[in-house]
């Protein structure tokens, strides 16, 4: 898929996740937001995968190791065709197969249940492992939150994964600098994040996390590198896309109200019209 | 009385781990530095390629389990009770109960005969915590040949199961030809009609020591071994208090969430009974010879002795 094809994809995940947290009345838009082009490559570009045969034994995975953004996760499994995008209304909705955070026994498509934070990128190691295990050529990603790189257990996997030498590994920081209580940097400064990885024997690759060529480009090289994990650190802006989102430790954990909604919808369907233009 | 063997069923899992390594491709072991006293060096031995030493790091390991179990290897994470559902607990909890992924949990060192090392690592709680767990299988076996035997059933199952296992050798007392173990059904040792002594792990063997001297003078006493405390024999614990009207329970845990608040728990709803329930009684051990401390807190047979008579 060519970048402009990327883009008015991202741009239709964008929609799904402001719809879903619109209807929902809470969720996380500002995290889903900054990794939504990340969400968008991975699944139309990077990964082999097969949505009409979500359990297919080869197939690559995925384990979103900040499950709160499972609205940037479930709206980019929907435009993938894992199930209807209409369904993203029901979000965090009694009944509904779409819980508030990762549930892989309900959600097609979700390799692992996740959201307590830290958790995630030890079953994506275990995954690596066990594919390694196999001699299977599986490659195995997870997504994580700076703030999230606060919680120890991330060093435990990673010192794991480094030593273990998984190059089928690939752990994605979306940097965006913004946790609940504020900037990153001021809570408990997990910088420099690029060294840490290095140090625990990671191959670290620093990307703009809006930027499909520079993604394209990581992601390549992470393929091609060998004897080590990778990790990239992709610089983001939180709650990307949508103007009033942008840069707002507030847009973490709050759902648009009906006029939020409208506007956001309105700059999204803008952006939409302007990248069939081009 | 002649010589009992006994053996330590930390020991029986480390030997069941290496008997089943050859017969189930697909499962691995793995531990966080203890190899040595978890036993798993006995399966590490055999099966080098499958056993996957995490470090220091049992929150990870924990976890790392559950990724294995997802592309279909059977697991057991093995550590000390302690930080298996103590450290891990939350991990346990959302990483491998929440998404019920067929990870084993070997906890060993369980309870006060850990001994010497004293509180911080006598975990007396763990039954307590994987029983709150929905979809948890929770076992503590008795001897060897019920620790072996629940290892592999735990292999046979689908699903997550955490299994308790202890430092201390204790009797070989299920050496009976027609023993046959099934997870959930507890085990009736001894009948009797003057009240039932309910055990599981190490007390049980107390437990038949205790019936004997209670016999000796005219009180007759029902012996059961509750290997699994979730989910809980309630048919077996449930009639046995019908008859005898009166019920003694004996863990080496705390009297709060194990087996004493299990068969409360379905006694209180189906046949409400007296019951006396003897263990840890809300308080930390202390370091010492297992077999000291097991007198000290009255789970050895002399305490269960005094506690039944003085309860009758």
């Amino acid at each position: 898929m060519n970048n402009l094809e990327l883009q008015k994809k991202a741009n239709e995940v964008r929609k799904g996740i402001i719809t879903a947290t619109h209807s929902a009345k809470s969720g996380h838009p500002g995290g889903s937001l900054s990794a939504t082009d990340i969400y968008t490559f991975l699944y139309f570009e990077e990964m082999n995968i097969d949505p009409k045969n979500p359990k297919m034994e080869t197939r690559d995975r995925f384990v979103l190791s900040k499950g709160h953004t499972a609205p940037g996760l479930y709206s980019t499994l929907a435009n993938r065709g894992y199930f209807p995008v209409e369904d993203l209304k029901t979000l965090r909705k009694l009944g509904s197969y779409l819980q508030g955070h990762p549930d892989m026994k309900h959600i097609p498509g979700v390799d692992m249940s996740s959201g307590s934070l830290g958790q995630g990128i030890s079953a994506a190691v275990g995954m690596a492992l066990g594919a390694k295990m196999d001699g299977a050529a599986n490659r195995v990603y997870t997504l994580l939150g700076d703030g999230e790189l606060q919680e120890g257990q991330v060093w435990e996997a990673s010192m794991f994964a480094g030593h273990r030498k998984l190059d089928n590994l690939v752990v994605v920081v979306d940097n965006n600098n913004l946790q609940i209580d504020g900037c990153v940097s001021d809570v408990c400064s997990p910088y420099p994040i690029d060294k840490k990885f290095e140090a625990f024997n990671f191959h670290v690759i620093n990307v703009n996390a809006h930027d499909f060529d520079a993604l394209r480009a990581a992601f390549k090289e992470a393929r091609e590198t060998k004897g080590m994990p990778t990790a990239i650190i992709a610089h983001s802006v939180k709650g990307k896309g949508v103007s009033f989102m942008e840069n707002k430790a507030e847009w973490h954990g709050t759902a648009p109200n009906d006029e939020q909604f409208a506007v956001a919808m309105a700059e999204l369907e803008k952006a939409g019209e302007e990248l069939c233009q081009k | 009385m002649s010589e009992v063997k006994k053996i330590a069923t930390r020991e029986s899992y480390g030997n069941a781990l290496a008997e089943c390594g050859k017969e189930y491709p697909n499962l691995v072991v793995l531990d966080a530095d203890l190899a040595a006293a978890t036993k798993t060096s006995i399966f590490k031995k055999a099966f080098p390629d499958r056993h996957i030493d995490c470090g220091i790091a049992e929150c990870n390991m924990t976890v790392i389990g559950a990724g294995l179990s997802t592309l279909g290897k059977i697991p057991f994470v093995s550590t000390f009770a302690m930080f298996a559902a103590g450290r891990a607990f939350e991990q346990v909890r959302n990483s491998i109960g929440y998404p019920h992924l067929n990870v084993k949990i070997g906890a060993t060192h369980a309870g006060i005969t850990v001994g010497e090392d004293g509180a911080s690592h006598q975990c007396n709680e763990d039954l307590a915590l994987m029983r709150t767990i929905p979809g948890m299988v929770v076992m503590c076996p008795a001897d060897d040949i019920e620790a072996r035997a629940a290892v592999r059933a735990a292999i046979e199952y689908v699903g997550p199961v955490y299994i308790r296992f202890g430092r201390s050798a204790v009797p070989v007392i299920n050496d009976n030809p027609d023993y046959k173990f099934e997870i959930g059904k507890g085990v009736l040792l001894r009948e009797g009609t003057d009240v039932t002594i309910i055990a599981n792990g190490i007390c049980v063997s107390e437990a038949l020591v205790a019936a004997d001297k209670l016999a000796a003078e005219g009180i007759s006493a029902e012996v059961i071994n509750i290997h699994t405390i979730k989910p809980l024999d309630n048919d077996l614990v449930v009639a046995s208090a019908k008859k005898t009207g009166k019920v003694v329970t004996v863990e080496e845990h705390s009297v709060i969430g194990g087996l004493g608040s299990a068969v409360c728990d379905i006694l209180a709803e189906k046949a409400p009974t007296l019951v006396k329930k003897l263990g840890m009684q809300d308080v930390f051990g202390e370091s010492g010879p297992a077999n000291e401390l097991v007198a000290k807190y009255g789970l050895d047979a002399a305490g269960i002795y005094r506690d039944v008579k003085s309860f009758l």
